[in-house]
């Protein structure tokens, strides 16, 4: 701020200041209690008492109060108020609190492997505190996805479901790439091709289409989804021979997902969220799909 | 009386009603129009492409600006949600700003880059297929609508008239920048950009 505009700031603010109490002042008294001002306005006469002494009073605190704070607090132009205050070491002071407090249980959980920090049940409700706020946006309040977002509690993963490829995921994000076949295959192959998929997983569909499909799925599907259609985490491609679809596994999906292609994708949060809370959301994302694996395991 | 005399008097009343109403404004407001923390661009902040502003258009059009505010405070509450909280720099360019004070949803500083764009379109279609608990409103028209093109170039420069550095070429090359798209990709391009020039990690 330059030296004029802190001394615009301060001799207006000193002239309201010492303005109001000329004001307050000079009209305190009247002409005294039970006087009137003179006019006579339709025989109406208008009382001149001096202001209530509570209201005065009141009036001339909040002028001590205006004095008072404009020294301890920044308020008269560059003057920064006797006691330092900003707004920006206001927030640092409650951040850094916030730290002392919660760092030591972050580091603590850092250093343990995510496989550990998933059992501790006061680990996994931090990370799902985290995740209410940063995934269930896309993949719900109870992980279980939508159309285009995975259900995270299934365990079936397209990028891998163990601690390092889910990290992995939710700190450099992952970008989905089904191309879209329809332009080169053209309607027939598409329609064969869909049949194919279907047949995979296990769908009735026309035995005959499928079959066609096969070469089909040679040609265009295979690099990526693999011979048995299992699918390939390295690209994020599904397994196409289970009953699980990201985008559907309707007739019309599945033909839409080959004509016009899929692009999902997970944004990177690694400038978004530290590693010790990446680390926690991985734990809670991690203890999601072991559940039904161990509540499996309970009922046998 | 001075009392008597401002009453009998209308000119001096009048002098001193604006000098009374004036002074908090001249005193909080006008310093801000040329100080350099409000009136210099952050490091690294672009003006807004044609389509942006577009979108930014029918933001203020669909009335997101009334739910959703874009303007994170400098509190912990705040900052471990949204981000760094704004700074005056990153909003030189915008006309009108957008702050706002009412969140019925939530802030949108930024908001850019946090999902993906197919996120965006699905939500922006029904909240509820992606947010069941939403009761964001659907927007389902601005996959129907083409942008209109006619008055983007109109838009930039009227904007550099008010001191956005918009070049020749982006003006004449507005048109062009956004014929054909969907209201929805330039609301989407809008979104994709905000708060995203000031980085940091929770």
């Amino acid at each position: 701020m330059s030296n004029f505009w802190s001394a615009w700031i301060i001799f207006l603010t000193v002239a309201t200041i010492v303005g109001s109490t000329w004001l307050l002042m000079g009209n305190r008294k009247g002409r005294g209690e039970g006087q009137t001002t003179g006019h006579v306005y339709d025989e109406i006469e208008e009382y001149d008492n001096p202001l209530p002494a509570w209201w005065l009073y009141m009036f001339l605190a909040s002028i001590v109060f205006a004095i008072g704070y404009l020294i301890a607090y920044p308020g008269l132009g560059k003057f920064p108020g006797m006691l330092g205050w900003t707004q920006v070491e206001a927030w640092q002071s409650e951040i850094d609190k916030a730290e002392r407090t919660y760092a030591p249980l972050f580091e603590g959980y850092l250093a343990q492997p995510v496989e550990t920090v998933a059992q501790d049940p006061k680990a996994t409700k931090m990370g799902q505190r985290l995740f209410a706020n940063n995934c269930a946006q896309c993949h719900g309040s109870d992980a279980r996805g939508s159309h285009g977002f995975p259900n995270l509690t299934d365990n079936d993963w397209l990028y891998g479901g163990d601690a390092a490829a889910i990290k992995h995921s939710i700190a450099y994000g992952r970008a989905g790439q089904m191309p879209a076949w329809g332009a080169v295959m053209g309607e027939e192959k598409t329609a064969q091709a869909t049949a194919y998929v279907q047949a995979l997983s296990g769908q009735d569909t026309d035995a005959a289409l499928a079959e066609a499909g096969k070469a089909v799925y040679g040609t265009y599907c295979i690099a990526c989804h693999g011979v048995e259609g299992k699918g390939n985490p390295m690209f994020g491609a599904p397994d196409l021979t289970d009953d699980i679809w990201l985008y559907g596994g309707s007739e019309s999906q599945i033909r839409r997902s080959i004509a016009n292609g899929r692009q999902g994708q997970m944004p990177a949060h690694k400038d978004l969220l530290d590693e010790a809370r990446i680390h926690l959301i991985t734990a809670y994302v991690y203890s999601l799909s072991q559940k039904p694996i161990q509540a499996g395991a309970g009922a046998q | 009386m001075i009392h008597d005399k401002i009453e009998r008097n209308v000119g001096l009343m009048m002098v001193l009603i604006v000098v009374a109403i004036s002074f908090g404004g001249l005193a909080e407001i006008v310093p801000l129009m040329f100080l350099k923390q409000t009136t210099e661009p952050v490091a690294g902040l672009k003006p807004l492409t044609a389509l942006q502003v577009e979108g930014r258009d029918i933001y203020i059009r669909e009335g997101c600006n009334v739910c959703h505010s874009q303007m994170i405070r400098p509190f912990r509450a705040e900052t471990e949600r949204y981000g760094h909280y704004s700074v005056a720099g990153e909003f030189v360019y915008e006309h009108p700003f957008l702050w706002g004070s009412k969140r019925t949803g939530p802030d949108l500083a930024r908001v850019g880059g946090r999902y993906s764009d197919a996120w965006h379109r699905a939500h922006m279609y029904n909240p509820r297929d992606v947010v069941p608990e939403s009761n964001m409103p659907a927007f389902p028209w601005l996959f129907d609508h083409e942008v209109d093109s006619s008055q983007t170039a109109a838009k930039l420069s009227a904007l550099r008239t008010v001191g956005v550095p918009y070049t020749d070429d982006d003006i004449a090359g507005a048109a062009a920048a956004v014929q054909g798209k969907m209201e929805i990709d330039a609301l989407i391009a809008y979104l994709q950009q905000l708060g995203t020039v000031l980085k940091e990690t929770r």
